[in-house]
C-alpha cells in the first residue's frame, strides 16, 4: 500500500477553487489552513471573507465563516472577537478591500489592538472586477483604469500597508512575506504561524501582508508573473517583520533637543 | 420591580441590558449620545462590551460579526448615522442576522439639524438600502413603551432572524418618565436555538457561513422568496396599534405615531372639552403598518387628519389604507419644529368647519 506523503490539510475544504491558473491565492489558502491545523485551533476558528477574488473563501476553508461587505472585514472580525473572545478570528482580504475602501476599518482595528489576525493579500491590482488600479498598483504599472501606467503625479504612490500600520503605538505583530518562490512561501508560512500564535496567546493584533501574483490581470504567464513580482514589487515592498508587540515601533519620535 | 424615574435614552439602554444584550457598537451623533454613554458605563458592569466604532459604517459591521456569533447586540444612532449604517443593514437583512437598531430621528436632509423629526419614516419602512428587504419597525410614544419595545425588539429579531428598528425622536430620548422593568420577563416570542451561528465547527455539523452572496439566480430567488415569507408572517402576526376613542362616535380621526401622538392626544382632550368628538389611531408598528385598523377607524369618520414631523410620509400608507371616500388631511412640521396641541386643535376645527359647510 502506498505511503501518503502529502495530503490536504483538514482546515482546507475538499473542493476546487475558482482561482485563475498561476494565481497564488491557492498557495496562501493552503498556508493559512496548515497553520490553523498545526496550532490545533480549527474547531474554534472563524474566518471573515472579503469582497474581491477571495469572496468565496468561505467555501474553501473547513471552518465557520462570515462573508463581509467590501472592506469591512476588520469591523466584522471585531464584532466576532468581542462577542466570543475564545474564538480564533482571521480576515482574508485583498488590496482593494483592505487598502482602499476598507482603510478606516483596518487602521482602527489595528489601533484598538483587536486580537485578530489579518491575512492581507497584495497583488497590486483589482482582480475580480477585471484589473483596475489598486492603491498598491506599482508606478507605471498598466491597469484598466490607468492604461498608460500608474501616474504617481495624478494618483500618488502605492500604499505600503505594513509600514503604515507599523507606525501605530498599539502593540501588534506586522510582517510582510511573499509566495513567488517555494522558499518565500515557507517563510510566509512562518510569518502566518507567528501572527496566529500572537492571537492564540491573546497577545495582540497581527497582520501579514503577502505579495501575490495575478497573471490574468497582469497579462503575464505565471512564471513571468513571479519574476515580475521579484523585480518590481520586492524592492518597493521589502519582506520581513516590521513590528512585534515587544519590540520597537516605528512611530516617529521628536528630534533630540 | 419598583418604578424609577429615567431619561428615555437611559431606559432604552437599560431595557437592552434587561433583554440580555451584552454588546453595543456605536458612533457619536446628536441627539442620541446618551444611549452609547449609558452603555459604555452599564455594559462592563454586567460583563458586557461597549466599543466606540470608527464610523457608523464600521459599527453596523461590528453588529454583523457579533450577531453572526449568536449574541444579542444593539446599536443606536440618528438619521445621518443611520444612512451610513444602511449598507450594513442590507447585509444584516440578507444574512438574516438578528440585531436591534435604535434611530433617534433628527431633521434632515443632509446634515439637517439636531432637533426632533419623523423624516426617516420612508427610510425605515420602505427604502433603508439596496435590495429587497424589510425591517420590523417599532415606534414608542413614552419612555415606558420605549423600554418595553426595546425588550420585545430583541425577541422579534431573534424569532424572525431579522434586524428590528426602534424609531424614536429627540423627544423620546430626552424626556424623563417613571419606568418599570418587570422581574422575570417572559419573551414575547418563542425563541428558536441559534444553531446557524458561526461559533467554530467541531465537525458535528457542516460549517456555518454567515452570508448574503448567492451568485446562482435560482438560489437567490429562493432566498428572496423565503425572506418575503418572513415579511408576510410579520404582516400577519406582528401588527401593533393603539386606539383612543374609536369605540364611540367621532367626527374626525387623527392618525399619528411616536411623540406626535402624545401632542395629538392632548389636542383631542381639548377638543372634547369643546364638544368635538375626535378619535385617534396610533400605529406602534410602522412595518407592518396597521392598514386594517386605520381602514376600519377611518370608515366611521367624516375626515382623517394625519400629523407628522415631516412633509408627509406615513400619510401615504394612510391613503393606501383608507382609499377614496373619506377625505384625508395632512398637517406636518419640519426642520425640528414641533407640532403643538393648539395647532392640531386648529386643524381639526378647520376640517370640521369645512365639512359642516359641505354637509350643510
Amino acid at each position: 500500500m502506498a505511503e501518503t506523503v502529502f495530503a490536504r490539510t483538514e482546515a482546507l475544504a475538499d473542493v476546487q477553487t475558482h482561482y485563475c491558473p498561476g494565481c497564488t491565492h491557492g498557495v496562501i489558502h493552503r498556508l493559512v489552513a496548515e497553520v490553523i491545523d498545526e496550532l490545533g485551533v480549527r474547531q474554534r476558528t472563524v474566518g471573515i471573507a472579503p469582497v474581491g477574488c477571495a469572496v468565496l473563501a468561505y467555501n474553501y476553508f473547513n471552518v465557520d465563516f462570515h462573508e463581509a461587505s467590501h472592506g469591512r472585514a476588520p469591523a466584522v472580525a471585531t464584532g466576532v472577537k468581542r462577542a466570543r473572545p475564545d474564538l480564533v478570528v482571521f480576515t482574508y482580504q485583498g488590496d482593494g478591500d483592505l487598502a482602499s475602501i476598507g482603510m478606516a476599518e483596518i487602521v482602527h482595528c489595528a489601533n484598538r489592538g483587536e486580537k485578530v489576525t489579518v491575512v492581507f493579500v497584495n497583488n497590486a491590482i483589482y482582480g475580480m472586477t477585471g484589473g483596475q488600479m489598486a492603491p498598491t498598483t506599482m508606478p507605471g504599472q498598466v491597469a484598466t483604469t490607468c492604461q498608460l501606467g500608474r501616474d504617481v503625479a495624478q494618483v500618488g504612490h502605492p500604499i505600503r500597508v505594513a509600514e503604515l500600520l507599523s507606525t501605530l503605538r498599539t502593540p501588534a505583530f506586522v510582517a510582510r512575506a511573499s509566495v513567488h518562490t517555494p522558499l518565500a512561501a515557507v517563510n510566509a508560512k512562518e510569518m502566518l504561524r507567528r501572527a496566529f500564535r500572537h492571537q492564540v496567546e491573546n497577545r495582540c493584533f497581527s497582520l501579514v501582508e503577502i505579495l501575490s501574483t495575478c497573471p490574468t490581470n497582469w497579462g503575464l504567464p505565471p512564471a513571468e508573473a513571479s519574476a515580475w513580482l521579484a523585480k518590481t514589487m520586492l524592492p518597493y515592498y521589502p519582506l520581513g517583520v516590521l513590528k512585534t508587540p515587544d519590540g520597537e515601533d516605528r512611530a516617529p519620535r521628536p528630534a533630540a533637543p | 420591580m419598583a418604578k424609577k424615574l429615567m431619561k428615555g435614552s437611559e431606559a432604552i439602554g437599560e431595557a437592552a441590558v434587561h433583554a440580555g444584550c451584552r454588546l453595543f457598537f456605536g458612533y457619536p451623533i446628536t441627539p442620541q449620545n446618551e444611549i452609547p454613554e449609558y452603555m459604555s458605563v452599564r455594559l462592563p458592569q454586567v460583563d458586557g462590551t461597549f466599543v466606540q466604532a470608527e464610523s457608523e459604517v464600521a459599527a453596523s459591521n461590528m453588529l454583523y460579526g457579533a450577531a453572526g456569533s449568536g449574541e444579542r447586540v444593539m446599536t443606536s444612532s440618528s438619521s445621518p448615522g443611520i444612512s451610513l449604517m444602511a449598507e450594513g443593514i442590507s447585509y444584516l437583512a440578507g444574512a438574516e442576522l438578528p440585531v436591534v437598531i435604535v434611530n433617534i430621528m433628527r431633521a434632515g436632509p443632509g446634515l439637517g439639524g439636531i432637533l426632533p423629526s419623523q423624516g426617516d419614516y420612508f427610510q425605515a419602512t420602505k427604502g433603508m438600502a439596496h435590495g429587497d428587504f424589510r425591517l420590523l419597525v417599532l415606534a414608542p410614544w413614552s419612555v415606558q413603551e420605549a423600554a418595553d419595545l426595546v425588550q420585545d425588539a430583541f425577541d422579534l429579531a431573534d424569532f424572525y432572524r431579522n434586524p428590528v428598528m426602534v424609531l424614536g425622536d429627540g423627544l423620546i430620548g430626552q424626556m424623563m418618565e417613571p419606568v418599570e422593568f418587570a422581574d422575570g420577563r417572559v419573551p414575547c416570542k418563542e425563541l428558536p436555538p441559534k444553531d446557524w451561528a458561526a461559533t467554530g465547527c467541531d465537525g458535528s455539523r457542516p460549517t456555518n457561513i454567515i452570508n448574503s452572496l448567492f451568485l446562482d439566480p435560482e438560489k437567490l430567488e429562493r432566498h428572496n422568496q423565503r425572506l418575503a415569507a418572513k415579511y408576510d408572517a410579520m404582516v400577519r402576526d406582528e401588527v401593533r396599534v393603539a386606539t383612543l376613542g374609536t369605540d364611540t362616535d367621532y367626527e374626525v380621526l387623527v392618525i399619528a405615531y411616536g411623540t406626535v401622538a402624545r401632542v395629538c392626544s392632548t389636542a383631542i382632550e381639548e377638543l372634547a372639552q369643546r364638544g368635538r368628538a375626535v378619535a385617534m389611531v396610533r400605529p406602534i408598528t410602522l412595518f407592518p403598518f396597521p392598514y386594517d385598523a386605520v381602514r376600519e377607524a377611518a370608515a366611521k369618520a367624516h375626515a382623517v387628519l394625519v400629523v407628522e414631523l415631516s412633509t408627509g410620509q406615513m400619510v401615504e400608507d394612510v391613503r393606501l389604507a383608507v382609499g377614496p371616500g373619506v377625505p384625508i388631511h395632512f398637517h406636518g412640521r419640519q426642520g425640528g419644529m414641533l407640532a403643538t396641541p393648539e395647532e392640531v386643535v386648529e386643524q381639526v376645527e378647520r376640517i370640521l368647519e369645512s365639512s359642516e359647510v359641505r354637509d350643510g
